[in-house]
């Protein structure tokens, strides 16, 4: 009897480790959130060029992860990207309303990720607010091509 | 020639007859209520076929994560992208290498020991005197260890890709360098939890459905004989192994070839 | 007891492959006496007794165990029916992963709703009829085969079948034990009022404990009667195998040409 309890002990620690390992999955390698839905707020933000940001994309202040990018659309009024993102609720009433989003790459190859940088308005930005000034995701090859011009012209 | 076209048409005959029967076997088994009895069978089973394979399993992901994140570093750093270690590690093991590499394992050691226990109990004569006391050796033999490589082989999976990742940390950030923010975070970025993590889920439920089938079929089917059970435990083997590598391909096609 | 024999065999043929075993087989074995069936070695006796109990399936013929016919049954019927048969297997075909006292308690658990203590009383009782009840914390490994037999003996007594269908249950046993186990037989017939059926080519030891004789050679039955009808028969055939001489009408050689042609022949050809 004692030894199918250990048995039966190893099966339970076997399962559960599975489990935790799914858990782990999820948590940590494909980076979603427990926090429920209610917690965050959402921000809209217009970019002419995204470059290669992808939807679940982090979204940083001072280097600091304060949300994802939860889509992306094409705007048909202004024929240009709408970004939305879901930031931290406990953010939400303290961003001021002129606070700047920049598409900006980890290292030269890296991922894409948007910063956020506050400004100095005395507003704050609520849930569903568009951010105005944005900066968008530099292309490289059209960084060579002024490069290029540039030294052409000179 | 005609004979040759005969002995090609009985071969296929008798292929199709013993898929048949591995069918039919396959429905048998698995359809059965659950007892409490079953389900202590079903627990000795999970620790043989899981609980034990797990050491073996969980070293190699350790080694195959350790060896990615060696590999992909100098590839990556020669374009300076070494913070996509993370992700490159990741989508490797989730989509292919965990669930192939640990149901070949599980293929050499779990599914081969099911083909000979099974093989062994009907030589001795066991399989039938069960069934002349009335038990359905399909039911009480079969069943529970269909039932828990069904289940153990996509725990093994999890445990692998767990392992993995965590041997690619330790080679990219402890050892080589690679920002530990940019590790995890190009991981989180890129992998997606329904996409990566669950097809290479159902990847392993596949294989785990096709290894365990084939391992205590081959026991079942065998001739009873010394020489019979080393060649159904080589045939278990090789047709898992076979299986596994031809459905991996079938199955990334449908789920990352863009094939809809 | 009616007089209606309890398992009736008719016109039964069996094939392996393209080998011929059975060519018409008729058999009536009678309610609650010792039959059995002997025969030269590979005349499918184990295969006869794997066609009564349904693991084999005819191909002509059929089984009656009392009046139901065998290989008509579902399988879930069919496994009901084994339930009141028990088979002692020539090597005895104990689990190996279980001792010998849930080896034998096994037909009752699974089939019956016993309390623990019950069943541990029912089982130290059928392993006190063979004798072996101080061994019952002991695996099947570690067992002798005489005692192995016996261990089976009680594993297939222990849910009081009707039947019992026994596998050359002497083969392979020191005097002793063949001496025990022909006792236990013929004692556990005659107390339980069992019908048996021994498949044997052991001679002197079957005759000293069957009811009735079935002498199968070259797929048919080739004599039946009383032991003592069979020890005074005229047919030589079944002197010859009655009394073990070596050769005579049963040839002592497999079916082959003449020696000296084959001889003869041996140049370069096997």
């Amino acid at each position: 009897m004692k030894r199918s309890k250990i048995m039966e002990l190893g099966v339970g620690l076997f399962m559960l480790a599975g489990i935790l390992g799914l858990v782990f999955l999820g948590l940590r390698v494909s980076g979603m959130t427990l926090q429920a839905p209610g917690d965050t707020f959402r921000l809209e933000a217009n970019f002419s060029n995204i470059g290669s940001l992808k939807p679940r994309a982090r979204v940083t202040m001072a280097g600091v992860t304060v949300g994802r990018v939860s889509r992306i659309e094409l705007d048909t009024d202004w024929y240009d990207a709408r970004v939305i993102l879901e930031l931290d609720g406990d953010l939400e009433g303290k961003l001021s309303r002129d606070t700047t989003a920049a598409i900006l790459t980890a290292g030269l190859l890296g991922e894409q990720y948007i910063g956020l940088s506050v400004g100095g308005d005395p507003e704050t930005l609520a849930d569903g607010d568009t951010l105005r000034d944005t900066q968008s995701a530099i292309v490289l090859e059209e960084l060579i091509q002024q490069f290029v011009s540039n030294v052409m012209s000179d | 020639m005609i004979e040759q076209i005969t002995s090609l048409g009985r071969r296929g005959c008798e292929l199709l007859e013993s898929l048949g029967r591995a069918g039919i076997f396959v429905a048998q088994s698995a359809v059965g209520v659950p007892s409490r009895e079953g389900w202590h069978l079903w627990l000795r089973q999970m620790h043989f076929v899981g609980v034990l394979s797990l050491a073996i399993v969980l070293v190699s992901g350790l080694f195959i994560g350790m060896v990615l994140a060696l590999q992909g570093y100098t590839l990556l750093v020669d374009f300076g992208a070494e913070q996509a270690l993370g992700q490159m590690v990741a989508l490797s093991l989730l989509r292919e290498l965990a669930p192939v590499v640990a149901a070949l394992l599980f293929a050499g050691r779990a599914g081969s020991a099911l083909t000979a226990e099974i093989g062994l109990m009907k030589a001795t004569e066991q399989l039938s005197s069960m069934e002349m006391i009335g038990v359905d050796p399909l039911r009480r033999v079969v069943a529970p260890r269909l039932w828990a490589g069904f289940v153990s082989l996509p725990l093994l999976t999890i445990g692998f890709s767990v392992v993995g990742i965590y041997g690619g940390y330790l080679v990219g950030v402890e050892w080589l360098g690679v920002f530990e923010g940019s590790y995890w975070g190009n991981m989180q970025a890129s992998v997606s939890f329904i996409g990566d993590v669950g097809n290479g889920m159902i990847k392993s439920l596949v294989f785990a459905l096709v290894v365990t089938w084939i391992a205590v079929f081959q026991g079942y089917d065998l001739v009873p004989t010394s020489e019979g059970i080393s060649r159904a435990t080589t045939r278990t083997v090789v047709y898992s192994s076979l299986a596994v590598l031809g459905l991996d391909f079938v199955l990334t096609a449908i789920m990352f070839g863009g094939l809809t | 007891m009616s007089d209606t024999p309890f398992v009736v065999v008719e016109g039964l043929h069996f094939s392996r492959g393209d080998k011929e075993i059975f060519r018409g087989v008729d058999l009536a074995i009678p309610r609650g006496r010792i039959t059995a069936i002997m025969g030269p070695s590979g005349t499918g006796k184990t295969t006869l007794l794997k066609l009564i109990g349904g693991q084999l399936v005819p191909d002509a013929g059929r089984v009656l165990i009392d009046g139901e016919d065998v290989h008509r049954q579902s399988r879930r019927a069919l496994f009901a029916m084994r339930r009141r048969m028990g088979m002692l297997f020539q090597s005895g075909a104990l689990f190996s992963d279980l001792s010998v006292f849930e080896n034998v308690a096994f037909p009752l658990r699974v089939h019956t709703d016993l309390p623990q203590t019950m069943i541990r009383d029912l089982v130290l009782m059928k392993l006190e009829a063979v004798g072996l009840r101080g061994a019952r914390e002991l695996m099947p490994a570690e067992l002798s085969g005489g005692m192995a037999r016996r261990v089976a003996l009680a594993r297939a007594m222990a849910l009081d079948p009707e039947l019992i269908l026994y596998d050359e249950p002497f083969v392979g046993q020191d005097p002793i034990s063949m001496g025990v186990l022909v006792q236990l037989i013929k004692r556990l017939n005659q107390a339980l009022g069992l019908t048996s059926i021994v498949v044997s080519h052991d001679i002197k030891e079957t005759l000293t404990i069957a009811d009735y004789v079935y002498v199968i050679a070259d797929g048919q039955v080739m004599a039946h009667g009383t032991p003592q009808g069979l020890d005074v028969s005229e047919d030589p055939r079944v002197s010859q195998f009655v009394h073990g001489e070596p050769d005579g009408p049963v040839p002592f050689h497999y079916p082959a040409v003449d020696f000296y042609t084959d001889i003869l022949n041996s140049g370069g050809r096997r």
